[in-house]
């Protein structure tokens, strides 16, 4: 079996909120998808939904083949999640905090238990008392906890708040080792530049799905121009002067120059030219690559 | 806003007069250094970036320079008033918005305004058309009438800009303003900082977790346990890595990795989603991409693309903790 989460229509309303709006996507094993969203768009009710932690209102769930409805023990047995606040035993140490958490799920076996510990490097941290670790370190035990009784699918909900880069890209190290053994992770984030660690990118808003593809795909596909930084003097009045022109597909503020996002037919050189006959001083452009806050920008009609 | 700011004593027409200068600042918790001899200046019109993860010492610098706390070391000066000695005229030159800004939820959004008018000390005759005009600037008077706890975060993330605007600051502290908010209230909510930093002059600090909001200030500190790791000009950082970083793509990653690693002069290599990113030296960029092509050849891989993409400013974070780590 090779698609690991199919979801159809997946809905879930709290009252007149509607949290979870008609979701539909799949996975395949060994894929690393994320799921880009701010607070509150729905990441982690869909999340709880998959794991048969919560009933949807509507629509229907597979994971690992079982019913989301029906099945959600086997779901458990078979997921690991690491969940955004994920609690720790502050006064227990690293390694009594894994093996509380291991006896959860059934794991009574010390050298599996060890083994966790190792795969994320903490080994020698092992008698540390948790209240004493680093974020980093933490979410690294987080990790471990969702990973020791060996499962094929991961859930982590936004793993890497809050932490410096270095930390982040140690973590997805860790991730990526696992995936390369046939693990499969969804990941939820609200860091665009999270995201972009992501094979495939889902981005949610309001509850919607709005898109799901590579980074690379969606900026090429989604975006419906190329991106420029434009640098002219005065900054405001050029603002209101490509506002007016009427050329670029939208154009915003960013720090001392202008970020443009211009339709591919539109040659770059005539955006310039017309700075430049309107008197706009040191008008130069340079072309850049487009972010996924581009994209998103661009679905939410911004 | 149409309303001027009054000029401040000292400013020159040309002459950017610096608004917050904070000199070798320390602040300790018992045995924790949680800021350490930190230096940061803002002159008018300025934005500079506080970024760095949490825990870093963002926060506390900010409540140092809002003077909501003693210092252990050095000194601030805001608006050229001293911090410790002249605390009311230099905090009256502040407008600040804390991560956690509390507004009366069962208030009107013009009520809130109203309250932190009264409080900062606008005069009676001048709060109703100063409160207007900054509603209008952050685009809720609309809202006005609208209780401040049916707002959406994002519009309660911009009254909470508003209240922080109603005294005409010539300085603004900024406390993670746009942490987990949607993208697009990020992005109007940048549009209002840097129209108030073009139009208005005013000088702003702004604390932020995300590297990609780091581009947007005119300056940026790096900061990691309690220390400013480096400052610059985003352009300015991004160059020391010119032509250093490779994507590459392929099959199988791990192996086009692997070989990577073997490389003298690969410096680092990070996966990221179905690509690799190479930190590599610059002068042996084209050496070094001719070579993996050959070696994932023999190795049974494949590269796909292999291009010399432009340095992020985290890339330049990295290389820079690597660089102290190895001293």
């Amino acid at each position: 079996m090779d698609e690991v989460i199919r979801a159809e229509g997946l809905t879930k309303r709290f009252g007149d909120f509607t949290a979870v709006d008609h979701v539909s996507f799949t996975v395949q094993r060994g894929e690393v998808v994320g799921y880009l969203g701010p607070n509150g768009s729905g990441k982690t009710t869909t999340i709880r939904m998959l794991l048969g932690l919560l009933l949807p209102s509507e629509g229907s769930a597979q994971v690992l083949g079982y019913d989301i409805r029906r099945q959600s023990e086997a779901i458990r047995r078979e997921c690991g999640y690491m969940s955004q606040k994920f609690s720790l035993y502050h006064e227990l140490t690293v390694e009594e905090n894994l093996r509380f958490y291991a006896g959860v799920y059934g794991v009574r076996n010390e050298a599996q238990i060890q083994d966790a510990l190792a795969r994320v490097e903490l080994t020698a941290q092992r008698r540390t008392r948790v209240s004493d670790l680093s974020t980093g370190w933490k979410q690294r035990l987080a990790l471990a906890i969702a990973i020791v009784h060996h499962p094929q699918l991961l859930f982590l909900d936004e793993p890497t708040s809050g932490v410096d880069p270095t930390a982040r890209r140690a973590f997805w190290d860790l991730i990526y080792e696992l995936v390369n053994e046939g693990v499969t992770a969804l990941v939820t984030t609200h860091y665009m530049d999270e995201a972009e660690y992501c094979g495939r990118v889902g981005i949610m808003r309001e509850g919607k799905l709005l898109a799901l593809d590579t980074p690379a795909q969606l900026k090429k596909e989604v975006l419906p121009g190329l991106a420029y930084d434009v640098f002219a003097t005065p900054l405001i009045d050029a603002l209101s002067f490509l506002e007016a022109s009427g050329l670029p597909l939208r154009v915003g503020l960013s720090g001392d120059h202008l970020r443009v996002i211009l339709p591919r037919e539109v040659a770059p050189d005539r955006l310039l030219q017309e700075l430049q006959q309107a008197g706009f001083g040191a008008a130069r452009l340079q072309a850049i690559e487009a972010s996924l806050e581009d994209v998103f920008l661009a679905l939410s009609g911004a | 806003m149409a309303q001027p700011t009054p000029p401040l004593e000292g400013t020159t027409p040309n002459g950017k007069m610096a608004l917050i200068e904070a000199s070798e600042i320390t602040k300790r918790f018992g045995s924790l250094c949680a800021v350490d001899q930190v230096t940061i200046t803002v002159k008018q019109g300025e934005i500079v970036g506080l970024v760095g993860p949490d825990g870093a010492g963002k926060t506390t610098t900010l409540r140092l320079i809002c003077g909501a706390m003693k210092l252990d070391g050095g000194w601030i000066r805001v608006g050229g008033y001293d911090i410790q000695r002249q605390t009311e005229q230099a905090r009256a030159q502040i407008g600040y918005l804390p991560q956690r800004f509390s507004l009366y939820e069962e208030l009107t959004v013009m009520e809130n305004i109203r309250f932190f008018a009264e409080a900062r000390g606008v005069r009676r005759e001048e709060w109703l058309p100063r409160c207007l005009n900054i509603l209008e600037f952050v685009g809720l008077v609309d809202f006005k009438e609208r209780l401040a706890g049916k707002l959406s975060g994002g519009m309660k993330q911009k009254l909470g800009l508003a209240a922080a605007l109603v005294h005409s600051p010539h300085v603004i502290l900024l406390d993670e303003p746009t942490t987990g908010v949607d993208p697009v209230t990020r992005q109007d909510f940048w549009q209002l900082i840097i129209r108030l930093a073009a139009q208005e002059q005013t000088a702003i600090l702004v604390s932020t977790p995300y590297m990609d909001e780091a581009s947007r200030c005119h300056r940026v500190h790096f900061m990691r346990q309690g220390k400013i790791l480096i400052e610059g000009t985003p352009a300015s950082l991004r160059a020391g890595l010119t032509g250093s970083i490779l994507e590459v793509s392929g099959e199988p990653l791990p192996l086009l990795r692997q070989l990577a690693l073997q490389e003298p002069g690969v410096f680092n290599a990070q996966r990221f989603g179905d690509r690799l990113h190479l930190r590599v030296s610059a002068e042996e960029r084209e050496q070094i991409a001719a070579r993996l092509q050959a070696r994932a050849v023999q190795a049974g891989g494949n590269i796909t693309t292999l291009r010399p993409i432009e340095a992020q400013l985290e890339d330049v974070f990295i290389a820079l903790l690597e660089e102290k780590s190895r001293g």
